[in-house]
């Protein structure tokens, strides 16, 4: 208030008190005088005369007054806060901590349990940092530096097209680049913090660090997620690395078996892991058929991704996912238009499309898992938009009632979660004999005919400058598209990405397990066309958050852009069901955790794996561990202590503490076993999978 | 008036007061004119309000600039740099990728004592919020916020030399572990950036970052650094199609590495089990930086009394400043204390004894050490000819041997003129005599003054004795050190007591691995003086304060003289001297001796130093200094060379160009 007042103040002496250009030019002179006859002239002569020119007609240009009440008010703001710093750090640190609530890892070390078993992080996709070790001129002075994750994204927009070209890869091969080396940062630094004070694995860290937990017994197996499976192998040996890491942590610690903890993409990625050391090298890592059951004592895969996301299909089909398009909604032209000729979402794209990564998350097990035009497992899901996040009331009751009875009521509303991708809302509503047939065989025959046609465009971006105006609409006449179509779409939009990807990763059900070509590396990753290892002591986890709408199926449109290099299709946010309906935006939604829908994460274990399986031929155990989500209720909790998300679920204190007991000795029935909330169980009985 | 008062802010010239004058007359005269309430109060506000003016206007030309640095492209201040000094020579990373050098054998950075970040993993409650986040390294914002706290948290169990109940401080671990000590201060960073150029990366370079503070078994106890090195040496020799590594330790690092080595071939539970041809299948090469093979003299005053050379002289610019309780804090005695908790300090008192650093009256550095070289670096060529007068002048008297010598009269008589009373009798004499009741816990204050006195008596220390002085005077300390670190010679090496890994980082009383193809580098600065003996004085200040220290007063007589404040210089790399640093390489492992019983080839790469010619440089590309040699061009590049697969006679065998291999000759050792 003081300094309002007394800047108000200075205003009005200012504007009172007027000087012209010429009084500053005569004060000028006046003081080379006054230097000069510093001696003769007395200071009363020269107060006068300088008041005699006051006295004369005053103009003074404005900016000045102006530009000096600004530099006058900065200077006063940075004082203040400076001296509200200097004694911000003078204060006792004590006195400032906010009371924190006190984590799992402070009662649990008061019940008395200590740091046993080692634990292993696996990191997901996009969460781990990358550094540059080799780069084109335009990212000198990068060298080690984070490119992706951990610092603040400052690079990102100051370099914005330094930055894409750098974090692509090969489009042929899936490595690097020519002249480009990025890698992940490794430690657990690599995924603590995704950007400053938005934790990943911090949380965790700090509480198993509360029961002894220190660098010997905790690692971050830190890889770089761009890469398929195999080429961090091939590129990094990654693999080796986590082999002898692990070999290194089980002896060093007194013979304890390891727990490991995948989270998201890391999931498949330890799955994979789990394949390739028990298989001989030059394809494995030889580590024979007992390692797993010698060193690993748990995987506790947290929101695991086993039979892929959705949310992949949009990201790889016209890079854009729920949020993206809400905004699209909202300020249409943002993205579309070319402010200054970045074409975000196109360069976007060609970079994720150089991913495999991405690849290996999309939906596995086709139809039979995923439903087919007119069925899916989870049909008779209720979504309720307005209370989801916040009620209580428990989902399952209504779904149970809901499931059977309504359906001849619903089935306009009804959600064909089946169908992955379907074009104009129609094609996701009406019954399939009603539909076009999208069958494969009509895109083989499109792509030898026409697929090589004007590159008018010059240098071609993403596949879709190569394709033909007729074929990009081919494939939207209204059809819809299950996820086995959904691969033979892809593999037309973008043969060159599939063919490299598909070398990599597989998302079939296999029939018959003991097939020699199972031993390739390329299903291994894939729960459905992989047995588990024999090791019977071992147990598997899925834990994962419920209670979110989790993107499940997507309503496209033909982009009404029709420019080129641009993306021929984008999510129709116009399209809305009505209320209660699962559709909003464009995309139908699901129970799930905001990224992995409960099927994709649940299902291994409710089914898949459960007892003795021909998929889990030695009967590990599984357990399901859901958490309920809940908002956070104020700000002081942050990003929420009983968070379901997908990422904040790593904050969540039920999980931390499941996690600390299972590393500090408990088994799965020890710490409760199921726990479940969603209706995992009954969507499970629907699929029809042979076990 | 407002102009008035802006010119008075920005404007400094000698017309100040006058105007200032002016200001008053002018207020008293808007008062007659135009009476407003506001005037009165603005004789008040004008020096404030050109105040805030000033620092607004600063700040929003720093922000202009900061935006506009920021807009640049990045490559501008190389143009700069380029246009003042002429094009930059590459450097070597480049340089040898243009030749041709690609990737080869893994490399290993072993770093050495300080210069490893340990961050926090459990702490008590002052240190609330530091849950892994660097207390050593780094920006060490927290020294000066909690000071006590942090000593507290850096200390190590008195006993046992490992952790004290409650707190956990774990060494960094990765390449960014030591690659920058402090914000700019690179330590391996300009190394690693090198390797990088010729194709290294994180799967190729491992950063060896172990809990420094620590003996060096005890980092196998408690931290298994030991097997982890093990393992991860085996990782990559496996994953990089069995190519050897070739292990770069720095400083105390060389000493822990010579531990490792003999650690990995011995039978558990001491060792790591990895056989007698561990080293023969997995090391290629270990490049030496800087290496304290026979320890530093800096050691032992920094655990008599806490100082070097630095702190010294501080002492002597701004006497009292240190000393004085200041805040009540008590800055030496907590050093003190925290620094005697670190087992490793230990592992670099000197070794050998007399036969080594020289008796009362002889040194094997003699007198051909010029100590002018520092005044001779800077004029460069022109002194050339006087340096035979400096000799002469220097040639009387300078007794390296003594390594603490009270007084300096003391420290140049001949020993037949020294009188001393034995400190061995007097220990029998009084034991623990009046205990002070400090409440910072060091050594000294349980030892009476009749020691304090005994101490000064025995008047002049070689490197034998000074270890009976030290037992002397920190018995505790010392017990547990030796139980871990061992400074004599070998007799017989075949002595089955050798076998204990107190004995293994000690180059005097182990052999070297069975592995005829390995090579060793000693590489390291030289031409910088380095302390090598000190003249102490006996405080005469307050009970709770350190009873020793070093007598700055005591100056040499000319000014070449190599008695500075206190500190007799020998060559060396300003922390190592010479000797240290290459005899084991010119003398002790050269060719088949007793020693290095398989005849590994040693070789000798000294890098003469040669300041940074201007600011630009930073901390020059020619340094030989300690530290600042890890960015010395020629140095790195000898190193990348090795690391792409050359041998030491293709680097060019040794390169030597001090007096190493003629103080070598004096030392009568056995080989």
């Amino acid at each position: 208030m003081a300094s309002v007042l007394r800047f108000r103040k200075l205003c009005y002496v200012e504007s009172a008190v007027k000087c012209t250009s010429v009084g500053y030019e005569s004060f000028e002179i006046d003081e080379k005088l006054d230097e000069k006859e510093e001696d003769v002239l007395s200071a009363n002569n020269f107060a006068l005369e300088i008041n005699k020119k006051r006295k004369q007609p005053k103009r003074q240009p404005k900016e000045w007054r102006c530009l000096d009440s600004c530099c006058w008010i900065i200077g006063y703001l940075c004082t203040t806060w400076w001296l509200l710093l200097f004694f911000y750090h003078c204060l006792p640190v004590t006195l400032l901590r906010v009371p924190e609530l006190p984590g799992p890892g402070v009662r649990l070390k008061r019940e008395g349990l200590t740091a046993l078993h080692p634990v292993v992080l696996v990191p997901g996709i996009v969460t781990g940092g990358l550094e540059l070790w080799e780069g084109r001129p335009c990212a000198d002075g990068l060298f080690r530096k984070r490119l992706w994750g951990g610092g603040s994204f400052t690079q990102i927009f100051k370099r914005p097209l330094c930055l894409l070209e750098h974090l692509s890869l090969h489009y042929e091969t899936g490595l690097d680049p020519q002249g480009i080396r990025v890698r992940a940062v490794p430690g657990l630094v690599g995924a603590d913090y995704f950007a400053p004070g938005y934790f990943v694995w911090a949380v965790l860290i700090e509480n198993l660090a509360k029961i002894g937990y220190e660098g010997k017994n905790l690692h971050m197996a830190a890889y770089d997620w761009r890469l398929s499976f195999q080429n961090t192998e091939i590129r990094d040996h990654a693999l080796t690395r986590l082999k002898s890491k692990i070999e290194l942590m089980y002896i060093s610690n007194g013979y304890k078996k390891v727990v490991a903890v995948p989270h998201s993409m890391g999931v498949i990625y330890f799955l994979h892991f789990l394949k390739w050391v028990e298989t001989p090298p030059p394809m494995g890592g030889g580590g024979g058929p007992g390692w797993c059951a010698k060193h690993i004592k748990a995987v506790m895969n947290i929101g695991p991704a086993f039979l892929g996301v959705p949310k992949a299909v949009s990201n790889l089909f016209s890079a854009e996912g729920k949020d993206v398009s809400y905004i699209r909604a909202m300020a249409p032209g943002v993205f579309d238009s070319e402010i200054l000729g970045l074409q975000t979402f196109e360069r976007v794209m060609r970079m994720a499309r150089t991913w495999d990564s991405i690849v290996s998350l999309l939906p596995k097990g086709g139809e039979v898992i995923w439903g087919n035009m007119d069925r899916s497992p989870e049909e008779g899901h209720v979504c309720d938009f307005s209370k989801k996040s916040h009620s209580k009331t428990s989902l399952t009751t209504n779904n149970v009632n809901n499931s059977d009875v309504k359906r001849g009521f619903l089935v306009k509303d009804l959600a064909n979660y089946g169908r992955i991708i379907s074009f104009g809302k129609p094609a996701s509503v009406l019954h399939s004999s009603k539909l076009p047939t999208a069958d494969s065989k009509e895109f083989l025959r499109t792509s030898t005919s026409e697929n090589f046609n004007n590159f008018s465009c010059g240098e071609a971006w993403t596949e879709y400058d190569e394709m033909s105006r007729q074929s990009i609409q081919n494939v939207a006449a209204d059809k819809a598209y299950t996820t086995t179509t959904l691969l033979d779409l892809l593999r037309f939009v973008a043969p060159k990405m599939m063919r490299r990807a598909e070398a990599h990763f597989s998302h079939g059900i296999a029939e018959n397990l003991d097939d020699p070509k199972y031993n390739h590396y390329k299903y291994w990753s894939n729960p459905l066309e992989t047995k588990l290892s024999d090791a019977p002591d071992m147990e598997i986890y899925c834990m994962y958050g419920v209670g979110i709408p989790t993107e499940r199926s997507y309503v496209y449109k033909l982009s009404p852009n029709s420019r080129c290099k641009s993306i021929p299709y984008q999510i129709d946010n116009s399209v809305h069901g009505e209320d209660g309906s699962c559709l909003k935006g464009g995309v139908y939604f699901a129970d799930g955790d905001e990224s992995v829908p409960v099927l994709s994460a649940g299902f291994m274990c409710a089914k898949g794996w459960r007892g003795r399986t021909r998929f889990n031929p030695s009967g590990i155990a599984t357990y399901i561990r859901e958490y309920r989500h809940k908002p956070p209720t104020s700000l002081m909790e942050g990003r929420g202590i009983e968070s379901g998300s997908h990422v904040d679920i790593m904050g969540n204190f039920a999980l931390i503490e499941d996690i600390m007991r299972v590393a500090a000795g408990a088994t799965g029935d020890e710490i409760g076993g199921d726990q479940i909330h969603s209706d995992i169980i009954k969507m499970s009985e629907r699929i029809n999978l042979g076990l | 008036m407002s102009f008035l008062r802006r010119r008075k802010g920005t404007d400094s010239s000698k017309s100040q007061n006058l105007r200032c004058n002016i200001v008053k007359e002018d207020e008293k005269n808007n008062l007659y004119e135009s009476p407003r309430k506001e005037s009165y109060n603005s004789k008040k506000w004008s020096c404030w309000d050109s105040c805030c003016w000033f620092i607004g206007f600063v700040c929003s030309v720093w922000w202009f600039l900061l935006l506009l640095y920021n807009t640049m492209p990045a490559s501008i201040p190389q143009y700069v740099t380029e246009a003042i000094k002429g094009p930059l020579t590459d450097p070597p990373g480049v340089k040898l990728r243009k030749e041709g050098l690609t990737v080869n054998h893994p490399v290993v950075f072993v770093p050495g004592i300080v210069t490893g970040g340990l961050e926090l993993w459990e702490g008590h409650q002052c240190a609330e919020g530091l849950f892994r986040k660097r207390l050593w390294g780094g920006s060490f914002g927290e020294l000066y916020k909690r000071p006590l706290c942090w000593a507290q948290h850096m200390s190590l169990d008195n006993e046992t030399g490992l952790d004290p109940p409650g707190i956990r401080v774990r060494p960094v671990s990765g390449l960014v572990a030591a690659d920058y000590f402090a914000a700019g201060y690179f330590v391996w960073a300009v190394l690693i950036a090198n390797l990088a150029q010729i194709g290294y990366e994180e799967k190729t370079m491992y950063m060896a970052a172990y809990d420094w503070r620590l003996s060096f078994q005890n980092t196998e106890v408690r931290d298994q650094t030991l097997s982890r090195i093990k393992s991860n040496i085996e990782l990559m020799v496996a994953t990089n199609g069995g190519k050897k590594v070739v292990v770069v330790p720095h400083s105390m690092g060389v000493l822990y590495f010579l531990h490792f080595m003999k650690w990995v071939e011995a039978p558990p539970p001491m060792g790591g089990g990895g056989g007698s041809e561990w080293c023969a299948k997995h090391i290629k090469a270990v490049m030496n930086i800087g290496g304290p093979f026979l320890g530093v003299p800096k050691s032992v005053s920094g655990l008599f009394s806490v100082e070097a050379r630095d702190i010294a002289i501080a002492r002597t610019f701004a006497p009292g400043f240190l000393d004085k309780d200041v805040f009540g804090l008590q800055t030496f005695q907590h050093l003190m204390r925290m620094t005697r908790t670190w087992d490793s300090t230990m592992s670099m008192i000197p070794k050998g004894g007399e036969t080594i650093w020289g008796g009362l009256d002889w040194s094997p550095e003699g007198s051909s050490f010029n100590c002018g070289a520092k005044t001779l670096r800077n004029n460069s060529i022109n002194n050339t000819d006087q340096i035979p007068n400096i000799n002469l002048a220097n040639m009387k008297n300078v007794n390296y041997g003594r390594i603490i010598s009270f007084g300096k009269d003391v420290a140049e008589a001949h020993s037949s003129k020294i009188e001393r009373v034995d400190l061995l009798d007097s220990m029998k004499a009084d034991m623990l005599a009046n205990l002070t009741n400090c409440d910072i816990w060091i050594e000294y204050h349980d030892i009476g003054d009749h020691r304090i006195k005994a101490v000064a008596d025995y008047k002049v220390y070689t490197a034998g004795s000074i270890l009976d002085l030290l037992h002397f005077v920190s018995p505790k300390l010392m017990a547990r050190g030796g139980a871990h670190f061992s400074y004599g010679i070998a007799d017989n090496l075949d002595d089955p007591k050798y076998q204990h890994y107190k004995y293994w980082s000690n180059p005097l009383e182990t052999k070297l691995p069975d592995a005829p193809d390995m090579e060793i580098y000693s590489m390291y600065g030289v031409g910088i003086p380095t302390e090598r003996a000190y003249v102490y004085k006996v405080t005469t200040a307050t009970d709770c304060s350190i009873p020793f220290q070093i007598d700055t007063s005591a100056e040499g007589g000319s000014e070449d003289s190599c008695l500075k404040g206190g500190v007799f210089s020998a060559d060396g790399d300003e922390t190592v001297p010479v000797l240290s640093a290459g005899l084991m390489a010119a003398k002790g492992w050269r060719g088949k001796t007793r020693f290095n019983p398989s005849g590994i080839p040693a070789y000798i790469r000294e890098y003469s130093h040669a300041p940074p010619a201007n600011l630009l440089e930073g901390r020059g590309t020619q340094s030989g200094a300690h530290v600042d040699i890890m960015g010395n061009f020629a140095l790195i590049e000898d190193v990348i060379r090795v690391a792409a697969g050359a041998t030491g006679k293709e680097l060019g065998g040794d390169h030597v160009y001090s007096d190493i291999f003629k103080w070598a000759e004096r030392i009568n050792l056995q080989l």
